[in-house]
């Protein structure tokens, strides 16, 4: 070898050997170590269903809007309680992501478990929340004339329902909201599997406390309801007509006694007609994810918002019919 | 050594053959990628305006999930890749004063990047997502076409500078040749699924999709700095040394960098904390290289403003801002900010677009016209220069706003829904910014044509000579 391919080799082969050796130090072994993280307590691989579920989910990209990554920031408490390595131990590929256009999806199956909910989302994302960006996915539908036995159709609104038909979910959409439901973080040791209670909003105008009963804050209230309940019943309860009731004016939520409207919330309400309309649609119970204390605040702004007026609660109408439960 | 380049009797016609593979083949790989580029920021754009239309074109194949993978590996990998290929082997070729060592594994790594490119693109559209992780989500077996491509490429990059005169090494085939080896090994890395398993998949996620950039992208296109801009300018570069320095450190820090981008992820806190450590230990090789640039080209002003160095000069800044902006956001107080936003997004153009875009232009410009004796339109040469820098200008400053109000919006405990609301203005300016960049891609496309296919036209000589590369 003459001088000038000696010179050639120790750069070129130098800054190769250098480079992979640190590739092996920096990617492969961290890679190794951290693929034996033995799954957290709870944690449970998915179901075949779910699993093709997830398939479609990185086929369609989800991920690129959505992460699934909770961090341990005030900004994502939102989202869940921390992620910890176990909880990803069944998670191959990983769908962390990069980018939160939307929100992040880790406990999702908790947040927003209505089957209906998810199927009307992903067949046209404005269809429930007006604002959204999400893309519409009908290609996990089809439309039928007639619905086969054991189908429910989803109560599409008029504005995006097809001429004619009902849409019922494919069998890679009915996987994908399967897995979408499965999202859920067991309860870390030690953590109580109540949401702690949503920190302290900023004081309400003093006209809204002196008419509120002690503890009560309207601000409080609509955030809590703008993130819980606006998803189903519309930023101004309004609902969308076939498919969640308005609160707007309803006779619960006007009712004298809100012993009814507690249950409801706290419990969960499945084929009551109010009105004319049977909701196909369930509604979720919210005992093991708000505290007492957050539901009084919602409640209490459903009772005083968007022309309603009747009588206002504390938390311990609450925590009174949390525990006579039925 | 002993190789068909040795011989010494290589007579006139034969000279003039070689000559002319070796400019067949830099004008096909630009040409090929400048079709991938058009193909790719289409696909960007329509992207862009679905942000602002979600219902517009809803259908499974122009899905955005389905569409973004198709733009981002088609701008890395069907677009710069074969366009920095093509300028790395006409580099080692003419740096050297020799012949490409075989044309011919030049042609079949051409073919195997476009049908990796192409292969890509379909299997996305049809819903084939190797697993939603960025920069590999082409299937295996297309990754593997890909690094195939690369390896002949090293191969020939090798095979081709080591029949060389001098006994130096020019200091760009360091930065190509060194590229070309790495990407082989991240690529390996990449594809391997052992020690891939969850948590574990996270770990090789950040430092694949951080060393894709800074260990292949970044070292190849600096490698086109340190030959077309002194070319360009008629003189040397600035400093030697400070090229070299750049590069150990550049190949010291880089790699250990990656898992920043999984700040307050799961990922062992020591882990993130040492990428932050040498993500600032990277203002080292970025301002060794920047500021050899800039002084490279400095006193050249009243030349440089009407000739293609202007595409230099922003690939300069990209490169300094970018990797700067990129040290600072690895700071954990900056990512509580800017984690998951589209500041993200406004930080990969202002690299990969307004550093390696533009250093590619600016290299194609350089020397396509003078290995084909035909110059371009000046005129259409500054349409596209300021259609793309003012449209990039217009992206990065709007996703940077926005992408800091919306990590404010979350900060702040609003609903979720109005950082999606706020962003609306921001990815409206994206999308003007995106049409702009789109319309002078297609400026570009004539512009190659008319340096390949053109009017035979000279280059306006550039005043001073000395000590330029040969
Ligand atoms: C272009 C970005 C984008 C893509 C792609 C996307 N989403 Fe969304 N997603 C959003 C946005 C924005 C929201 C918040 C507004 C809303 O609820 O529609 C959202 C909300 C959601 C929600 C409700 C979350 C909550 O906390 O209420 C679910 C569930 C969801 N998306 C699932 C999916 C699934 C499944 C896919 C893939 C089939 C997907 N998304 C693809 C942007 C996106
Ligand atoms: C997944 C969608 C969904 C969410 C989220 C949701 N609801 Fe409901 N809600 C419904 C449906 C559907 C009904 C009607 C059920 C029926 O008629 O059987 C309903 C009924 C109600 C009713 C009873 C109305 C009546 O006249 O009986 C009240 C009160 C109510 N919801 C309050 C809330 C509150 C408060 C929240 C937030 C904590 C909330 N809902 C969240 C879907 C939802």
């Amino acid at each position: 070898m003459n001088a000038a391919n000696a010179k050639l080799l120790s750069i070129v082969g130098g800054a190769g050997a250098v480079y992979l050796g640190l590739a092996v130090l920096m990617g492969v072994l961290p890679g190794a170590w951290l693929s034996r993280t033995p799954p957290g307590p709870g944690v449970k691989p998915l179901t075949a269903e779910e699993d093709l579920g997830r398939e479609v989910y990185v086929s369609e990209g989800c991920s690129y809007c959505h992460t699934q990554q909770v961090r341990p920031l005030s900004t994502d408490t939102p989202f869940g309680r921390p992620s910890a390595p176990g909880d990803f131990a069944y998670q191959t590929p990983e769908l962390l992501g990069s980018e939160r256009n939307g929100p992040d999806l880790t406990n999702i199956g908790a947040r927003q478990p209505s089957t209906v909910w998810q199927y009307m989302h992903l067949y046209q994302p404005r269809s429930v929340v007006p604002q959204s960006i999400m893309p519409a996915f009908p290609w996990l539908f089809r439309v039928v004339d007639r619905l086969p036995p054991g189908e429910t159709a989803v109560p599409i609104p008029k504005a995006y329902a097809p001429e004619h038909g009902f849409v019922i979910p494919t069998k890679r959409g009915k996987a994908l909201v399967a897995y979408l439901l499965s999202l859920k973080q067991p309860p870390l040791p030690g953590q109580k599997a109540l949401a702690p209670t949503a920190p302290a909003a900023p004081a309400a105008s003093a006209e809204a406390n002196a008419a509120a009963p002690a503890g009560a804050n309207a601000a409080a209230g609509a955030k809590l309801f703008a993130d819980r309940c606006a998803v189903c019943h519309g930023a101004t309860g309004e609902g969308v007509p076939g498919a969640f009731p308005s609160l707007k004016g309803d006779p619960v939520v006007n009712a004298a006694s809100a012993k009814e409207q507690i249950r409801t919330v706290l419990f969960g309400l499945q084929g009551k007609k109010i009105g004319d309309t049977s909701y196909s649609a369930a509604m979720p119970p919210f005992a093991d994810q708000l505290s007492d204390d957050d539901i009084m605040q919602i409640i209490n702004h459903e009772r005083s918002s968007w022309g309603n007026h009747a009588p206002l609660i504390t938390a311990k109408d609450v925590a009174a019919e949390r525990s006579s439960k039925p | 050594m002993a190789g068909p380049a040795d011989a010494p009797s290589v007579s006139e016609p034969n000279k003039a053959e070689e000559e002319r593979a070796l400019v067949a083949i830099f004008s096909a790989y630009t040409v090929s990628a400048t079709f991938w580029l058009i193909v790719a920021t289409a696909v960007g754009l329509l992207v862009a305006v679905k942000f602002i239309f979600p219902d517009f074109a809803t259908s499974p194949l122009a899905s955005f999930g389905r569409l973004r993978p198709i733009h981002t590996n088609g701008t890395f990998f069907a677009w710069a890749s074969p366009a920095l290929v093509g300028l790395a082997l006409y580099i080692a070729a003419r740096s050297s004063g020799t012949r490409l060592y075989s044309p011919r594994l030049a042609w079949i790594a051409l073919i195997l990047l476009n049908l990796a490119a192409l292969c890509g693109t379909i299997t996305l559209d049809l819903g084939y997502n190797a697993g939603d992780q960025e920069y590999r989500e082409w299937l295996w077996w297309i990754r593997v076409i890909f690094g195939a491509g690369i390896a002949l490429t090293t191969w020939n990059l090798i095979a081709t500078v080591a029949t060389r005169e001098d006994e130096d090494l020019y200091l760009s085939n360091w930065y190509t040749i060194s590229a070309t080896i790495q990407a082989i090994i991240i690529t390996l890395v990449a594809l391997l699924p052992w020690y891939q398993i969850g948590l574990g998949q996270v770990a090789v996620q950040g430092y694949f999709m951080h060393n894709a950039v800074g260990m292949w992208f970044t070292p190849i296109t600096l490698g086109i700095f340190y030959y077309a801009l002194p070319k360009l300018l008629n003189r040397p570069i600035y400093s030697y040394s400070l090229g070299i320095l750049a590069f150990w450190t550049n190949l010291i820090f880089y790699p250990i960098i990656g898992s920043h981008h999984f700040l307050f992820s799961p990922l062992p806190w020591w882990l993130q904390t040492t990428a932050i450590v040498f993500s600032i230990a990277m203002v080292v090789p970025v301002a060794g290289g920047s500021a050899n640039f800039l002084l490279t080209m400095q006193g050249r002003g009243d030349w440089m403003y009407r000739s293609p160095a202007m595409f230099f000069l922003v690939g300069v800044l990209g490169y300094f801002f970018g990797s700067v902006q990129g040290s600072v956001e690895a700071l954990r107080s900056m990512q509580q900010i800017w984690h998951l936003t589209n500041y993200t997004v406004s930080h990969s153009h202002l690299t990969m677009y307004g550093f390696v875009t533009f250093t590619i232009w600016g290299g194609i410009y350089a020397l396509l016209p003078r290995a084909t004796g035909r110059e371009p339109y000046n005129l259409l040469v500054g349409v596209h220069f300021w259609l793309s820098t003012v449209g990039m200008m217009i992206y990065v400053v709007a996703l940077g706003i926005g992408g800091t109000e919306q990590g404010l919006d979350w900060i702040r405990g609003a609903p979720f829904i109005e950082s999606v609301v706020d962003q609306t203005p921001y990815w409206l300016w994206r999308a003007v910014g995106g049409g702009l960049m789109f319309l002078g891609h297609l400026v570009f496309a004539f512009n190659v044509w008319s340096m390949i296919w053109g009017p035979v036209r000279a280059a306006e000589p550039v005043p001073a000579a000395a000590g330029v590369p040969a």
